[in-house]
């Protein structure tokens, strides 16, 4: 899914499901036993290594979107069909959409681990080290 | 005008910091049969129309190069998240759409037969019944259940299908045979709107076979003949399979359907398990070397008993004999676990909620047998349609929750606020009438 972004970096530290995993809301991952629990993905260019569990993470992708709680962009290690999905429902229904870039697991897992990062239209993506 | 296929994932290249370089894009096309074409211009109406345009995208999207025709469809998509999936749902409806393959409903975030039983606010309530309404007017079963394979709705052995609903696909694949991928909430209507599913996955033969065998003989032969061993097998390969299939040998042959369930369940949960075999027991492992598909495994693991008594340390967020309420019935429970419970509970009263889920076939059948009204008055509830961990039911925002379910304990500390800990259901069952935790050590030392 293309589009722009610009962002903080946010590399999750472990596997997530979105549904049980982040309140649609606030946007914060809400999983106690999550290791970035109370850390929260809006507005953050968000990478994801690998999304396990519920079904219905898609609709919080959803949500997210629809309540402006969503990341800036994702950046996914695999085909995800089940995040994606939630991007492009809110295409049809109108509500504002995120880039979705994919990324080999190698290349997920070399990512910086802060920093900003940027998303242009033609794919291209940047990070810059904080200042 | 969204074009009918043509979006494109961006696969974008990670530079080192403040450099640039242009991503890659992915090339597939999805070829589309004339009827597929015909549909995706308009043929069967809007509504299809517009779930044609999704599938069609999230198949090239997923690497698809067609997309295959499906027999049945499993919805996840009727339960309340937020407006946006009733304005989803509501949109579908207004462009008159209808399922064109028999279609189940999963959980709802009301117990229609109960509305009292659900404390959300009344805009989540009104909303909630909103949903679940347009999915009935979709042409859906009104099943409301997440083990509509235990409501008649059986997929045989090679079936393609369209199912979400993360234990409901685990279900379908692994122990019934058919072939769907996880699908997640929205894509699994555009499926059964249009009967077809991106022809990737687990749709096909060569992305069904086991990579990794697991063994094991390690295992007491008491901890395998007990149900509660089946919720932490599953949390384990959940977490240790990282996606790929597995193939679980020495197990015995005559594992229960709701042993299976439980399992898919808890793997399914705490992690992206779609499909998994059971050498002897599941329908393409008879044995090892079939599910293998001939091919060397990439890893075999040897479960040990410290292996599963850690796991089952993990799925307890708290070590306490304080105890708020108890809730079983993730999946929904079946007949044969009612009856059990029936038989465990005997005479004596639950001085604790105790909170059984199910869906409303069982319920007619237990509401007919008189087992029902049984529990009711030992102080059983009976929750129909929906379950604690999606919808405010539990009563307070926190306490201690206990369990035999391994999916409820990976989901409620984050849904429900309380504190969880994990146990067999004759653990659940003590508990419940001592009101404090008790559980039987002896199979775990």
């Amino acid at each position: 899914m293309r589009g722009e972004a610009e962002g903080r970096l946010l590399r999750l530290a472990a596997p997530i499901s979105f549904w049980g995993g982040v309140d649609p809301i606030t946007g914060c991952v809400c999983d106690p036993r999550h290791p970035d629990h109370g850390n929260c993905i809006s507005h953050r260019v968000l990478a994801i290594g690998a999304t396990i569990g519920s079904s219905s993470s898609s609709a919080i992708m959803l949500e997210l979107l629809r309540n402006g709680t969503a990341p800036a962009a994702l950046l996914l290690a695999r085909h995800d069909a089940i995040l994606v999905l939630g991007v492009l429902v809110a295409r049809e229904l109108g509500y504002p959409t995120i880039p979705v870039v994919e990324l080999t697991s190698a290349a997920l897992a070399g990512l910086p681990t802060e920093g900003n990062a940027t998303v242009s239209e033609d794919g291209k993506l940047r990070f810059t080290p904080p200042s | 005008m969204h074009p009918a296929v043509g979006v494109q994932l961006d696969r974008g290249v990670p530079q080192e910091a403040g450099s640039v370089e242009k991503g890659r894009y992915s090339a597939t096309t999805v070829r589309l049969t004339r009827e597929e074409t015909d549909i995706a211009n308009g043929s069967a109406g809007a509504a299809a129309q517009t779930a044609m345009r999704v599938v069609a995208e999230m198949a090239r999207l997923m690497g698809a190069q067609e997309l295959v025709t499906i027999t049945s469809a499993h919805i996840d998509g009727c339960l309340y998240h937020g407006d946006g999936g009733v304005e989803f749902a509501e949109r579908l409806v207004d462009l008159e759409g209808k399922v064109c393959v028999p279609t189940t409903l999963n959980v709802g975030a009301l117990d229609l037969l109960t509305p009292q039983r659900v404390r959300s606010a009344p805009h989540e309530k009104n909303m909630a019944r909103r949903q679940m309404s347009a999915y009935v007017e979709l042409g859906c079963r009104p099943t409301w259940t997440c083990a509509p394979y235990q409501a008649g709705h059986r997929p045989g052995l090679g079936e393609q299908v369209a199912w979400g609903e993360s234990n409901a696909v685990a279900f379908a694949n692994s122990v019934l045979g058919a072939r769907t991928n996880r699908y997640g909430d929205f894509f699994d209507i555009c499926c059964a709107l249009t009967g077809r599913a991106p022809l990737v996955g687990l749709h096909l033969d060569e992305n069904r076979r086991a990579r990794i065998v697991v063994e094991t003989a390690a295992l007491s032969h008491r901890l395998l003949q007990t149900d509660v061993f089946y919720p932490v097998l599953g949390t384990w390969l959940g977490t240790a399979c990282e996606g790929e299939i597995a193939v679980i040998d020495g197990l015995p042959s005559d594992l229960s359907e709701d042993r299976l369930k439980a399992f898919g369940a808890a793997a399914s949960s705490s992690g992206a398990v779609g499909l998994f075999h059971i050498a002897g027991v599941t329908p393409e492992a008879p044995d090892v070397a079939a599910a293998l598909g001939g091919i060397a495994p990439l890893q075999t693991i040897r479960l040990t008993p410290e292996m599963i008594r850690s796991t089952r340390d993990h799925l307890s967020t708290v070590q306490t004999h304080e105890l708020d309420a108890v809730a079983v019935g993730s999946p929904h429970f079946s007949l044969d676990e009612f009856r059990h419970l029936v038989e465990l509970s005997s005479d004596k009263r639950f001085v604790v909620p105790f909170y059984v889920c199910t869906g409303r076939s069982v319920w007619e059948e237990l509401e007919s047998s008189g087992a029902a009204a049984a529990l009711i008055n030992r102080g059983v509830e009976i929750v129909v349609d929906t379950c604690v961990v999606v919808t405010p039911i539990l009563p307070a925002s926190d306490g201690v929750l206990m369990t035999n379910s391994g999916k409820f304990a990976h989901y409620t500390p984050a849904n429900t606020g309380y504190e969880v800990v994990y146990g067999s259901i004759e653990d659940c069952v003590a508990s419940a009438q001592a009101g404090r935790i008790v559980r039987d050590e002896s199979l775990w030392s």
